[in-house]
């Protein structure tokens, strides 16, 4: 159904838009793993997505490195970081482990402000190729061409459309099996959960992993959406503001993220007309939001397995 | 060889010495009672033996084993076979009653990352042996048809029953009941009692503090009792119950 929306809004400027929030839904998906199944709080969540985006933008502008094999090593080079970072900060608890994680989204950020020679400083990084497919042409005759995204949104909605699907995909997979369940079991009561034998500090280091991972993918599409990369594209802010998707959603819950993103993805659009009034009236909702839904919007939807008939027997 | 064997185990908080030199052994298959005035370290000597506190002194061994215990993870330490109910109930309260005890199989499956990702053969069948082993352990605790509900809807009495039933899911050789029939009526204590005379009959030692006599005294193969961080007696229940230093211990000076 979403992938019919270009053909029912031909808005650039809309299409646009919807990239974007499909990008903060990848993020929001992400995210939701450390916060939502997890429970440590990341406020440092930019600097992944920063580190995915520089990546694959130094590896285009010096290497020509394809689209195609930029984005996972994007990921895979956000998820070195996110265990780098996740052994020291892990082994803390609840506002230090914000501390941390704030503190290590500021320092990618200053770092990447700062090291001229490799990023370019505050004016970053230009030129970033789009990514390349090979689609079907009729010229006479069929064939094969590789085309490149265009500045046209179109093809990147897409992209995104189709990332966002296998993220999901996986999420789902991940959360059902015994990984899942021992993340919820260290967010109800991380003591209980060592003690009924959970590798404490290798499952959330895992979840880290796998958080920073898909930000790192997010980074790379980003960078070759914009073709253009700047370390203010990755400030404190856009920390929180994917913090808010997560906790507006529902924590926890994967469509949850996703919807987060894509209410407050869209919500400045729509208040747009209410010019200077638009983040107090963007506020007020948030506020309304967790007052009289404090779990989100698809929050409270309690993990239940699907056992048709409950199999009587004696072990 | 005892199954466990705790050597002057101590611990401070502080001032505070809440273990001092304390001692324990508990052999294959035993019921041990370990009782004593409240504040006496015996939660505190649970916390130590599972890793949750860090000893000051002292060696735990397990089955003979030439390491010591002392300094392991939590979760090391029950994958070796010791397993532990809380004092005051912490089960995963927004978990299914399967959930909770497939949480406590964990340590027990093999499958990976991996084949969680991407759904080999090995995945599901070891998904679906948790599953009808965790049904049969709802069903040993009379929980059967309550596998899906949310734990948090449970009564008490069946939230207990539940944190007893995901220890057992652990597969132990020693079994760690922190005061197991607290806040429950006489028919249910009773029915405690034959759960845990079940457990023993599956080849599970289990030690169990308990304050309740009714319970702990037909209960238990042995009794240890402690006081002030320390083993002040030790032996069959009827030695324990006449001795005159632990009827001082629970009752002060004559």
């Amino acid at each position: 159904m979403l992938a019919l929306f270009p053909l029912l809004d031909r808005n650039a400027y809309h299409l646009d838009l919807a990239t974007g929030v499909g990008i903060y839904v990848i993020l929001a998906m992400g995210l939701n793993v450390v916060v939502g199944f997890a429970g440590l709080l990341n406020l440092g969540y930019a600097a992944f997505f920063a580190i995915g985006a520089y990546v694959y933008a130094l590896l285009s502008l010096h290497a020509h490195t394809p689209f195609w094999i930029g984005l996972p090593i994007s990921g895979v080079v956000a998820m070195g970081f996110g265990f780098v970072i996740g052994l020291p900060a892990i082994r803390v608890r609840g506002d230090y482990l914000a501390i941390t994680t704030l503190g290590f989204g500021e320092i990618v950020r200053i770092a990447f402000n700062n090291l001229s020679a490799w990023t370019g400083g505050p004016n970053g990084l230009l030129g970033i190729e789009r990514p390349k497919i090979w689609a079907p042409t009729w010229k006479g005759h069929f064939g094969f061409e590789l085309i490149s995204f265009g500045v046209s949104a179109l093809p990147y909605f897409y992209l995104v459309l189709v990332l966002i699907a296998v993220i999901a995909f996986f999420l789902f997979r991940l959360m059902d099996s015994k990984f899942g369940r021992a993340l919820v079991a260290i967010r109800e009561d991380e003591l209980a959960a060592s003690c009924m034998g959970i590798p404490v500090v290798q499952i959330k280091l895992c979840a880290f992993g796998i958080s920073s991972f898909i930000a790192g993918l997010a980074g790379c599409v980003f960078a070759a959406k914009q073709t253009i990369v700047t370390p203010d594209s990755f400030d404190f802010i856009l920390s929180v503001l994917i913090l808010a998707m997560v906790v507006l959603g529902g924590m926890g819950n994967i469509w949850g993220a996703a919807l987060g993103a894509v209410v407050l993805g869209f919500l400045p659009e729509i208040l747009r007309e209410f010019a200077a009034y638009r983040m107090l009236i963007f506020g007020v909702l948030m506020i309304l939001v967790m007052i009289f839904r404090p779990q989100g919007i698809l929050g409270g939807q309690l993990i239940r397995r699907e056992l048709t008939r409950p199999i009587k027997e004696g072990s | 060889m005892p199954l466990l064997e705790v050597r002057s185990i101590s611990k401070r908080f502080g001032g505070v010495r809440a273990l001092d030199g304390m001692s324990l052994s508990v052999d294959e298959g035993e019921i041990v009672g370990l009782i004593g005035p409240n504040g006496a370290g015996k939660t505190s000597f649970f916390n130590v033996i599972t890793g949750i506190l860090p000893a000051d002194e002292g060696e735990i061994f397990f089955q003979g084993g030439q390491q010591s215990l002392r300094g392991l993870s939590s979760d090391k330490i029950l994958k070796k076979g010791l397993a532990r109910t809380f004092q005051n109930l912490r089960i995963f309260k927004n978990m299914t009653l399967l959930e909770n005890i497939a949480v406590g199989m964990y340590s027990r499956t093999q499958s990976s990352l991996w084949s969680a990702f991407f759904r080999t053969r090995r995945f599901h069948v070891e998904e679906k042996k948790v599953f009808k082993r965790g049904m049969g352990l709802l069903d040993l605790m009379g929980l059967a048809n309550q596998g899906n509900e949310i734990a948090a809807n449970l009564s008490y009495g069946n939230q207990k029953r539940l944190e007893i039933a995901r220890a057992l899911a652990t597969e132990p050789k020693l079994l760690l009941l922190d005061e197991p029939v607290a806040g429950m009526n006489p028919s249910e204590k009773e029915e405690i009692s034959n759960l845990i005379r079940k457990i023993q009959k599956r080849g599970i030692a289990v030690l169990l503090i308990e304050h309740d006599m009714k319970v702990v005294m037909p209960l238990s193969n042995r009794v240890v009792v402690m006081d002030d961080g320390k083993k002040i007696a030790e032996g069959p229940p009827e030695e324990i119950r006449k001795n005159p230093r632990v009827i001082q211990a629970y009752l002060g000076e004559a």
